[in-house]
């Protein structure tokens, strides 16, 4: 099953490669990985992305924890949460092609950040479903370019990752 | 007062009360050596490759408890040393290991003598460190050790370029510290705890395994009055051999792959298995699937990551052995229950049958000397009582077996990680820590090639060690192996061409003998025991096909062993 892991961790160099190492050594898999420092500069907060059976996760969480920079950790699947990713996408869209790509970025509420005679990049944000969904309704030949953000997490109401 | 980064670094260790340090010196660590030159506080022990510094150190940590500390240069100093680190590390073992790097300015520019250390070690250690900037120093190593000590230990690299050695700063040594991202547990949770007691006390079967994690918590007295209270049958790991006393007759000996058939077969058969820092190793576990199939399982442990990784567990209970043990020890008392006496006798009763079956005994013979035959004499022409190292391999396994460890830290091996070379360093680190010690290394003429160039360190300290070199002319345990399950392919585990091992220990200054018949192994044993200043390195010519017994084929369950 797919799990999001939100990690606070120290804003050290090499933190980041702690965390790609273990998944690695270990044999877990990341599906997703986004990290940025938070409004207290000495901490990163980082959002991961992976998928395996309970005890793995499990495993996962306690290898995490057991990292000397990481301060603290959630499985936003233990508790009602939001999760967003961005996406920018660059279509081809020329002549009769063009209003119809206008069209599908107005159904799935992205906006349009730069044009060209026959080129539409598009701003998407929402869930990885989300995404997916607006990818696979394009004409594949007409795709460009995507860049992925990686998903970010967060808990509802009260609840919060700080230390 | 302004002080340089080598005085800093020297002034840290001295606070940290650390007696030795093992090491080599090369350009990155120059200014460190040089500080170190001009105190008495410490002492640098200078080895003659950097593995054998930190099987040193490591060897000195497992016999006295304390970190055992490391300083070597950059580069191929560090490789050389990762050996070492990756050793103490499937150890759980305490040690601060200092690496010199290339000057900060210089970094990723494919230096002389530059690695990325951190990088490389950051798999085995419990964490590693790059100071860059001399302000950080002092707390950098307070730290590492606050690190390397707590919690579940284990090894803590310290990364220290050139320029650091020599930059100036204010010195203050802190005195505390805090992390907010590491606090290890210091108490198991009262309610587990509880919860762990009564199924204890229901169990008919039941089976105390324990392991490394007693010895590291210093638990060895709390375990032995909990397993006697209990009168429950017990079993260590070979890591932690000599935790209960081996020659108790709770004691089932050690369980596992070269177990005893009473110690897995018990824990086949057990009902309740109480696991006391263990941590359900493959070479214990055999078939995760087949293991212990009607057990209910408590266990105890101070790293949560222990807990349900292979084997899921009933109760587990996150804390220090030692506190742990005494807390239920302090419940058993106050509650005056007791196990089911009629239980507990049939119980016994089973166990004293499979005991009968005497499977670790080996046909004697008149002409060729058994490997086992030399450390049960060892084990008797020592009283029991010496410090005993081992490297890797049959002789490993026949220590582990025939040496019966009374007391804690005093049976060092490489458990984990399985490193040949480990055995004679770690016995320069015991000796170092108790120079009036008897310290005897079980080796074989593989294992010992791997770090002989410290016969040199030894005649230069004069340590003196007892080397006992069980010489059958094959990488013993590789070809049990390839006589079990390759056809008797014996692919590379022939030693052809060894050294006259006699003249090579005279060479560097020792006594050297070769004992060939049985009827000379004690009498020389004897010799050697009795010559207290010198090391002798004793060449014991063995049986070349003596296999380990019983065996638990890997994958297999702990019922399914082949015995002699």
């Amino acid at each position: 099953m797919r799990h999001i892991i939100s990690i606070l961790m120290e804003n050290e160099s090499g933190a980041l490669s702690r965390v790609a190492g273990l998944f690695s050594a270990r044999g877990y898999n990341i599906e997703s990985l986004t990290v940025a420092t938070t409004e207290d500069p000495s901490l990163s907060r980082m959002t991961l992305v992976t998928s395996g059976t309970e005890d793995i996760i499990e495993q996962i969480t306690k290898q995490l924890n057991k990292l000397i920079d990481v301060v603290k950790l959630m499985d936003m699947y233990e508790c009602a949460h939001i999760e967003r990713e961005m996406m920018l996408i660059k279509v081809r869209a020329s002549d009769g092609g063009r209003d119809e790509v206008k069209r599908l970025a107005d159904i799935f509420r992205g906006r349009i950040i730069d044009v060209t005679s026959n080129l539409f990049t598009i701003e998407l944000t929402g869930t990885s479903d989300k995404l997916d969904s607006f990818v696979d309704v394009l004409e594949p030949s007409d795709i460009i370019e995507v860049v992925r953000s990686g998903v970010m997490g967060i808990a509802r109401g009260e609840k919060a990752l700080r230390i | 007062m302004e002080l340089t980064g080598a005085d800093i670094f020297v002034r840290c260790l001295a606070e940290e009360g650390v007696e030795f340090v093992f090491g080599y010196p090369g350009g990155a660590v120059l200014p460190i050596y040089d500080a170190l030159y001009q105190q008495d506080k410490v002492q640098h022990i200078l080895v003659r490759h950097e593995q054998a510094a930190t099987h040193a150190a490591d060897g000195y940590a497992r016999a006295t408890g304390r970190p055992g500390v490391v300083l070597v240069t950059s580069g191929p100093g560090a490789t050389n040393a990762v050996t070492g680190i990756a050793t103490a590390y499937m150890d759980s073992i305490p040690m601060v290991a200092f690496t010199g790097q290339v000057p900060t300015a210089m970094i990723g520019n494919d230096a002389f003598q530059e690695v990325d250390n951190v990088g490389i070690t950051r798999p085995c250690v419990k964490h590693n460190f790059l100071v860059k900037d001399v302000k950080d120093l002092a707390e950098t190593i307070k730290k590492a050790f606050y690190i390397a000590t707590t919690g579940r230990p284990g090894p803590v690299v310290v990364d220290i370029p050139k320029d650091i050695s020599t930059h100036k700063t204010e010195y203050k040594y802190p005195r505390r510290i805090s992390m907010r991202s590491y606090s290890p547990v210091t108490r198991g949770h009262p309610r587990q705890i509880k919860k762990a007691i009564e199924l204890m006390l229901t169990a008919k079967r039941p089976m105390l395994y324990t392991g490394g994690g007693v010895v590291l918590s210093n638990a060895s007295k709390s375990l032995t009055e909990f397993a006697r209270k209990l009168g429950y049958p017990i079993t260590n790991t070979l890591m932690g051999l000599g935790a209960y006393p081996a020659t108790d007759r709770q004691f089932l000996g050690m369980l596992g792959m070269h177990g005893t058939y009473e110690a897995n077969m018990a824990m086949h058969n057990c009902d309740v298995l109480i696991a006391v820092g263990a941590r359900f190793d493959d070479r214990v576990v055999g078939n995760v699937e087949k293991f212990c199939p009607t057990a209910r399982i408590v266990h105890i442990d101070i790293d949560p990551a222990s807990i349900s990784k292979t084997v899921k567990v009933d109760v587990p209970i996150v804390g220090p052995v030692d506190q742990v043990l005494k807390e239920m020890l302090k419940l058993l008392k106050e509650s005056g229950e007791t196990p089911d006496a009629a239980a507990m006798k049939a119980w016994w009763k089973q166990i004293e049958e499979w005991r009968a079956m005497d499977c670790l005994k080996y046909k004697q013979d008149d002409e060729v000397i058994k490997p086992q035959y030399v450390v049960e004499t060892l084990y008797k022409v020592t009283g029991g009582g010496a410090y005993v190292t081992s490297d890797v391999g049959q002789h490993q396994m026949f220590a582990a077996q025939f040496y019966k460890f009374d007391q804690p830290n005093r049976w060092i091996n490489s458990g984990g990680l399985g490193t040949m070379g480990f055995g004679f360093p770690a016995a320069m680190g015991v000796q170092f820590a108790f120079p009036d010690e008897t310290v005897a290394c079980i080796t074989g003429e593989g294992s010992i090639q791997m770090c002989i160039q410290e016969l040199s360190t030894c005649r230069q300290y004069s340590l003196p060690i007892k080397i006992i070199n069980l010489n059958n002319g094959y990488l013993g345990m590789v070809r049990q192996w390839q006589e079990f399950f390759y056809q008797g392919r014996y692919a590379m585990s022939y030693m052809e061409s060894l050294p006259d091992f006699v003249k090579l220990a005279e060479s560097y200054g020792h006594v050297g003998m070769q004992i060939t018949r049985p009827a000379d192994v004690e009498g020389a044993l004897k010799e050697a025991m009795a010559m207290k200043d010198r090391l002798v390195f004793m060449d014991f010519l063995t049986d070349k096909t003596e296999n380990v017994y019983p065996m638990v084929p890997a994958g297999s369950g702990q019922n399914e062993m082949i015995l002699v």
